[in-house]
């Protein structure tokens, strides 16, 4: 859909400009410079871990090492680590679950409901972005502290909490997640829903479809790109983290980004590699098959 | 009957969105509120616990050794990579969204990927390559600076492209019905309507490097940035002072980005 809206304005640039040929230069020109910085210390650098998980597991930052063609290094890593693997794609997978549940209602919000406020609201929520990442998740140490806010409320209700505590628990771990992604989770969602023509939904009113019928069948399937965008936004991050562990969780919670920064720190480069590229591999692969199932190929 | 029903329906619907969007409001600042009420605790622990009421973390923030001297730091890389991602990024920018070249649509597809891949690749495939460049021990400052331009790049890309794409072209196409060469169409009416697209990039930039931690963790070697001082100290005890930062930064950017939008409104006015 944005392909669309976009075309015919690109067009209309182009027939302005007097001389084409030239021109094609300069947009090369202006490219470059980003262009070689992308590929000096993005392209490269990948090439480069992808050779380094290559190499013979048996050498050391101070002899250095050797490159054997060692695949050894990915089954090694992947029998080793394959509960870290899981359970970083399980809690990322619930916390892009939470933060799309908790994200569309605020987005919907803002989208329909907010008026003049909008824009307001929509600094209100990139705002808490603005205080450091690592502090915001410390904070939720003292919110889920043992003799905290929510430990006290939970306990005054009678709820049960699984060992009596949250923090260092799994709950602390993806509460963390979901709080630190959800901004990524909302703005997409939101550009979606502010394009929506309202008169589709008052279309769908006056057809005698129930506000919920209104919104499965109009306003939820014209969101769908915002989902897209917002899952992926989401579930990316969140994979590859190890803040909101090491912070939040207890060994118990080990996810796959502590292994992979602990093997970097320990010097055993090709095993700390050959993980990143298996990362890197399966969130690629899990991408392209949600990207393919969605239908919405065209959002790149 | 069944019309009272579908607008008690439609009232609960309504007003049921907009309590849960404010609990989610909430949801969000509740950490805002902690960080703001931990900058006057009087304790450094491991616990991160409010233990009393103090105003020294206010009057003395750069007490804790190193704290000012790492967020100096972090000021300094971020002025440096706000400015090379913003120069580089408008460029691309323009690159993508004016001109009509071969390999377009790839290089979309190449500015998107740092975005898509996780920072602990990032950070880890620039590692791997300052290790086997024999670069392991000059990691510091510039290593840094590099990953920073590198990473913040594409989302300067991105939002300045936003802006490019929205522009209405038939305004350029007016100064040059009346005789504005080029050079004067683009620095008199192109420019001016960018730039609330390239200063908003540019803060965006300045957020991401200044509160990056994963990928600075691997290019920092003995350096250190504010986010990686708030690391070590979690691991010991934390200094109520660095909330006292975390305001400040939060007060800062609001402030910055309520001007933006008073500044720009300012400017839509009259065109309207």
């Amino acid at each position: 859909m944005t392909a669309l809206t976009r075309a015919p304005r690109g067009n209309g640039a182009e027939h302005r400009t007097p001389s084409r040929g030239r021109r094609s230069w300069t947009g090369y020109l202006l490219l470059l410079p980003g262009a070689l910085w992308l590929a000096l210390f993005f392209a490269v650098p990948i090439g480069s871990l992808i050779s380094t998980s290559l190499y013979d597991p048996s050498g050391t930052l101070e002899t250095g090492y050797r490159m054997a063609f060692e695949l050894g290094n990915y089954t090694d890593a992947i029998r080793t680590y394959a509960t870290e693997i899981w359970r970083s794609l399980w809690y990322a997978g619930l916390a892009t679950v939470f933060a799309l549940l908790l994200g569309y209602p605020l987005a919907y919000a803002i989208a329909f409901k907010a008026g003049r406020w909008k824009n307001l609201l929509l600094v209100l929520v990139i705002a808490p972005f603005f205080t450091s990442f690592l502090i915001r998740t410390l904070s939720w140490k003292l919110i889920l502290a043992d003799n905290g806010v929510v430990v006290d409320t939970l306990n005054f209700l009678h709820l049960p909490i699984p060992n009596g505590r949250l923090l260092d628990t799994s709950v602390a771990v993806v509460t963390g997640l979901t709080y630190n992604f959800l901004p990524f989770m909302v703005l997409p969602l939101y550009a979606s829903l502010e394009k929506i023509d309202h008169r589709l939904i008052e279309a769908a009113g006056d057809l005698y479809a129930s506000p919920f019928q209104g919104f499965r069948k109009v306003t939820l399937p014209l969101s769908m790109p915002g989902v897209v965008a917002g899952t992926l936004l989401t579930f990316i991050p969140a994979a590859g983290d190890f803040i909101n562990k090491e912070l939040l969780g207890s060994p118990q919670q080990t996810m796959i980004g502590n292994r992979i920064q602990g093997l970097f720190e320990s010097g055993s480069y090709p095993a700390a590699a050959a993980l990143s590229v298996t990362l890197m591999v399966l969130i690629v692969v899990m991408v392209i098959a949600y990207i393919r199932r969605a239908g919405t190929e065209d959002l790149l | 009957m069944n019309a009272a029903l579908v607008r008690t329906g439609r009232w609960i619907t309504e007003h049921l969105i907009l309590f849960v969007a404010l609990m989610v409001l909430l949801y969000l600042f509740l950490p805002i509120f902690v960080v703001v009420l931990m900058s006057f605790d009087d304790t450094a622990d491991l616990g991160y616990q409010f233990s009393g009421f103090t105003w020294a973390n206010w009057t003395d923030p750069c007490a804790p050794f190193g704290l000012c001297s790492a967020l100096t730091t972090s000021l300094q890389i971020g002025l440096l990579a706000t400015i090379g991602a913003t120069v580089l990024g408008t460029l691309m920018a323009f690159a993508l969204v004016r001109h009509r070249f071969r390999g377009r649509g790839m290089a979309n597809v190449g500015i998107f990927l740092p975005m898509a891949s996780p920072e602990i690749v990032l950070g880890s495939s620039l590692l791997a390559l300052f290790v086997s460049a024999g670069f392991s021990g000059q990691l510091g400052f510039a290593t840094i600076l590099v990953a920073h331009i590198m990473f913040t790049l594409s989302f300067v890309v991105v939002t300045v492209k936003a802006r490019l794409v929205g522009l209405d072209g038939r305004l350029e196409q007016a100064a040059m019905d009346l005789y504005a060469n080029e050079w004067q169409t683009f620095w008199r009416i192109t420019f001016p309507l960018v730039f609330p697209g390239i200063l908003g990039a540019a803060l965006l930039a300045f957020s991401l490097s200044f509160d990056d931690y994963i990928v600075t963790s691997f290019t920092a070697g003995q350096t250190e940035t504010f986010p990686l001082f708030v690391w070590g100290s979690a691991r010991r005890e934390i200094p109520p002072q660095i909330n006292v930062i975390g305001t400040v930064m939060f007060l800062i950017s609001v402030l910055l980005v309520v001007a933006l939008e008073l500044w720009r409104r300012r400017g839509q006015r009259p065109a309207a």
